[in-house]
C-alpha cells in the first residue's frame, strides 16, 4: 500500500479528514523552507504538497506566483525539490509527499529519470497542473510506483470524468472554484453536490483545493470530503513575515506552522 | 479550406490537436471543457457555408482584401538578383495580417453566444485587430498587455482605447507578451462560461494553432494565385518573419506541398543569438511546453522560461507556434534569424526605396530577403510576408538613430 493510500486508511479508521498544507520548495529560501517542510508533520499536517517552481505557472494566482518568483531567485528547481524531500525523508518515512508543479521542468529533466528520482528520493504523488488525461503519456509510462493526483474541476461536466478518472490513483484533488488559486473561495452548498458526483465513479478520497483559506473552511472541506488543500494563506502569512527584502525573519517558520496548527485544529474539529 | 492531397504536409494536426510531436492540449483541467467548446464550435462553424460566406464579405469590404502581390522593382534592382515581390499585408485595415483571424474569431465568439472577449498582445497589433472586431461585433473587449509593451506601444494603446477595449496592463514576470499570455489564460480560466479568448498567434492548446492558421491560410492562397497570374508560375523562395508564426503559417502553408517552393521563416536574433539576448525559439531553444502547447521554447537546463529579447514587440516572445516546430524538424521549412540592427537596416531600406514603412517584425524577413536575394538568378522570385506597417515603430526607430521625435 502506497503512503498516501495508507494515510487515508488511517486516517478514515480515525474518522477524520486529512489537512494537506502547501509550501513551494525553497520559499524565500532552501533552509527555511526545509525547517517549514520538517515542522509540518508536528503541526498537524496528513499530507504535505510541495510546489515546484516555474516562472509560467499559469493556473496560480499571486500569492503563489510571488512565492515562486522567491524560490526562483533562491536557486530552486525541480531537483532541489527532491532533495528537500531526501531530506525529509530521513526522518520521516510515513507523511505522505505530494510534488506539484508544472510540465516544462519535468520534460527538461527528463521524465523517466524524474519518475526514478521521485521513487527513490520518496516522493509518493504528482500533481501535474497543465497535463490533462490527454497528456498524461508524456510522464504516466514511467511513473509506476507514483500515484498520479487528478484534479477535477467544477467545469467538468458529468461524461469527461470517466476520462478524468481513468488512471487516478492516490486521491483527487477537487478544484473547487473555477479561478485560480488563492483568489476566491467555495461555496459550501456547491460543493456539498460536488462531492457526491465525483464519489459517485470513484473509491479514491477526494480533497478539496483552491479557495480553501481558514480553519473554518478546512473544515467545511472535511465534512463533505476527505482532505483539505491549503496553499495561498499559508503563503501569506510566510510574505508577511519577510523583511523588506524578501528574506526570511526569526519568526518565519514558527508563524507558517502556527498556521497549519490552527489549520488542523480547524480540520479535527470538524466531524466532532 | 484546404485543398489537401493524400501523402500532403497540410493534413495536420491529428485528433490530438498534435503536428508530429507538438501541439496538444497542455491546459489545466477547469480550461479543458472549453478548449473542447472550442473545437467543436470552429469545426461546426467551417463546415457551414454561411459563415464562410460571411467571413469573405468582412474580409473584402471591411478588411480591404485581397491584399496585392507588389513588385518591388528598386529593390529589386538595388539587391541585383532575384526578383522581390512584397505581399502587402500591411494594407488591411488595422496595418496588419492580425485581422484575418481575428474576424473569424470573433465570428465565432459571437455564435458560441459569448459576450466577452479577452486577447492577449505584444506589439499591440494583435490587440488593435481585437478590439476592432470587437467594436464591429459589439462585443466586451479585454486586452492584456504587458506592462513593458504598453510602454513602448503607446499609440497602439490609444488605438485600443478609441475602440473601446479595456486595458490590463500586467507587471507579472517581465511584463510582456508570455506574461499577457498568462494573464489572459488565469482570467478565462475564471471566467469560462461567457468569455471566448482570441489568441493572436498559431501557438495555445489545439484547435488554436490549426484554427488561426486555416484564417491565416488567405495570405498564401491569394499569392499563390496572384504570382500565378503575373509571373505564370509558382515563387522559388517565400520568406517570413516568425515570432509565433502566425503571418508565416499563412503564407506557407498553401505552399507545404509544392516542393519547389523554399519557405523561410526568419526568427528575431535580437542582439544575435550568441549573447543570449533574442527571441529565437528554434535557433536559439529547446522543445518544452508553455501556454498549452508542446513546442520549441527559450529555456534554461531546469525547464524555467527565459525572457526573450527583440526589438519588435511581435517577435518578442520565447516560443513558436508548434507546426513550425514540425516543418522544423522535417526539414521542410528553413529557419533563420536577422539582428536587431538586420531589421532597423532593413526598416531604413525598404522605406528609402519603396515607399513602404514596413513593421519591424516584417523587417526581420526583409533582412533576409536583402541576404538571400543578390545571391539567386534573376529570372527567379522572391516573396516577403509584409505583415504590418511600421507606423506603430517609428518611435523605437527613431530612438535607435539617435532622433528624438
Amino acid at each position: 500500500m502506497s503512503r498516501i493510500a495508507a494515510r487515508f486508511a488511517k486516517l478514515k479508521a480515525e474518522g477524520r479528514g486529512a489537512l494537506m498544507p502547501f509550501l513551494e520548495a525553497y520559499d524565500p529560501d532552501p533552509t527555511t523552507s526545509m525547517a517549514i517542510l520538517r515542522g509540518m508533520p508536528g503541526a498537524g499536517a496528513d499530507l504535505i504538497e510541495i510546489g515546484v517552481p516555474f516562472t509560467d505557472p499559469a493556473a496560480d494566482g499571486p500569492t503563489v506566483q510571488k512565492a515562486g518568483q522567491r524560490a526562483l531567485k533562491a536557486g530552486g528547481s525541480l531537483a532541489g525539490a527532491l532533495a528537500m524531500v531526501r531530506d525529509f525523508r530521513r526522518d520521516d518515512d510515513e507523511t505522505p509527499l505530494v510534488l506539484m508543479g508544472y510540465l516544462n521542468p519535468i520534460i527538461a529533466y527528463g521524465p523517466e529519470r524524474f519518475c526514478e528520482d521521485c521513487r527513490s528520493s520518496g516522493v509518493d504523488g504528482l500533481i501535474i497542473v497543465d497535463m490533462p488525461p490527454e497528456e498524461a503519456d508524456e510522464v504516466q509510462p514511467y511513473a509506476h510506483g507514483l500515484d498520479m493526483i487528478r484534479l477535477v474541476a467544477p467545469t467538468t461536466l458529468e461524461n469527461r470524468l470517466p476520462t478524468v478518472l481513468n488512471g487516478a490513483s492516490g486521491f483527487i484533488y477537487y478544484v473547487s472554484i473555477t479561478g485560480i488559486t488563492g483568489t476566491r473561495s467555495a461555496d459550501a452548498t456547491d460543493l456539498a453536490a460536488a462531492i457526491p458526483r465525483i464519489r459517485a465513479m470513484t473509491d479514491l478520497p477526494v480533497a478539496i483545493g483552491f479557495g480553501v483559506r481558514t480553519p473554518q473552511q478546512a473544515a467545511e472541506a472535511v465534512r463533505v470530503a476527505d482532505g483539505a488543500v491549503v496553499a495561498s494563506s499559508l503563503i501569506e502569512i510566510l510574505a508577511g513575515t519577510l523583511d523588506s527584502e524578501g528574506r526570511a525573519t526569526k519568526g518565519t517558520v514558527r508563524a507558517v506552522l502556527d498556521g497549519v496548527r490552527a489549520l488542523a485544529e480547524g480540520v479535527r474539529s470538524a466531524r466532532e | 479550406m484546404s485543398n489537401a492531397l493524400p501523402n500532403s504536409l497540410r493534413m495536420g494536426p491529428d485528433s490530438r490537436g498534435r503536428f508530429g510531436d507538438f501541439g496538444g492540449r497542455f491546459v489545466a483541467e477547469t480550461l479543458m471543457p472549453n478548449i473542447q467548446e472550442v473545437q467543436e464550435a470552429y469545426e461546426a462553424a467551417r463546415k457551414d457555408p454561411e459563415f464562410e460566406k460571411e467571413w469573405r464579405r468582412l474580409l473584402k469590404d471591411y478588411v480591404g482584401r485581397p491584399s496585392p502581390l507588389w513588385f518591388a522593382e528598386r529593390l529589386t534592382s538595388h539587391l541585383g538578383g532575384a526578383k522581390v515581390y512584397l505581399k502587402r499585408e500591411e494594407l488591411n485595415h488595422t496595418g496588419a495580417h492580425k485581422i484575418n483571424a481575428v474576424i473569424a474569431q470573433i465570428m465565432l465568439a459571437k455564435r458560441m453566444g459569448k459576450k466577452h472577449v479577452i486577447a492577449e498582445t505584444g506589439a499591440g497589433q494583435h490587440g488593435v485587430a481585437t478590439a476592432t472586431a470587437c467594436a464591429l461585433f459589439d462585443l466586451k473587449c479585454t486586452v492584456f498587455m504587458g506592462a513593458t509593451d504598453v510602454e513602448r506601444q503607446k499609440p497602439n494603446v490609444f488605438r485600443m482605447k478609441l475602440l473601446g477595449a479595456e486595458l490590463n496592463a500586467v507587471t507579472s514576470g517581465a511584463a510582456t507578451l508570455k506574461d499577457a499570455m498568462n494573464e489572459a489564460l488565469r482570467y478565462w480560466v475564471a471566467h469560462v462560461h461567457d468569455t471566448y479568448y482570441c489568441i493572436g498567434t498559431v501557438a495555445g492548446p489545439a484547435p488554436y494553432p490549426q484554427m488561426v492558421r486555416d484564417f491565416q491560410c488567405v495570405i498564401g492562397d491569394e499569392t499563390k494565385e496572384q504570382c500565378l497570374a503575373v509571373e505564370g508560375r509558382l515563387p522559388d523562395v517565400v520568406v517570413c518573419a516568425v515570432g509565433g508564426g502566425s503571418s508565416a503559417m499563412g503564407i506557407f502553408h498553401p505552399f507545404l506541398d509544392d516542393a519547389e517552393v523554399k519557405l523561410v521563416g526568419v526568427e528575431a536574433a535580437g542582439h544575435g543569438i550568441e549573447t543570449g539576448a533574442h527571441a529565437a525559439a528554434i535557433n536559439g531553444g529547446t522543445p518544452g511546453v508553455l501556454h498549452g502547447n508542446k513546442t520549441y521554447l527559450l529555456q534554461d537546463r531546469n525547464g524555467q522560461i527565459q525572457e526573450a529579447h527583440s526589438i519588435s514587440a511581435g517577435l518578442d516572445y520565447p516560443g513558436i507556434g508548434p507546426e513550425h516546430s514540425w516543418l522544423h524538424e522535417i526539414g521542410r521549412v528553413e529557419y533563420t534569424a536577422a539582428t536587431d540592427q538586420e531589421a532597423l537596416d532593413a526598416f531604413q531600406l525598404c522605406s528609402k526605396l519603396e515607399g513602404i514603412i514596413p513593421a519591424l517584425e516584417s523587417a526581420h524577413g526583409l533582412a533576409e530577403v536583402i541576404k538571400r536575394a543578390p545571391t539567386m538568378p534573376k529570372d527567379s522570385i522572391i516573396v516577403l510576408n509584409l505583415s504590418g506597417r511600421g507606423d506603430k515603430d517609428i518611435f523605437t526607430v527613431a530612438h535607435h538613430m539617435g532622433v528624438s521625435l
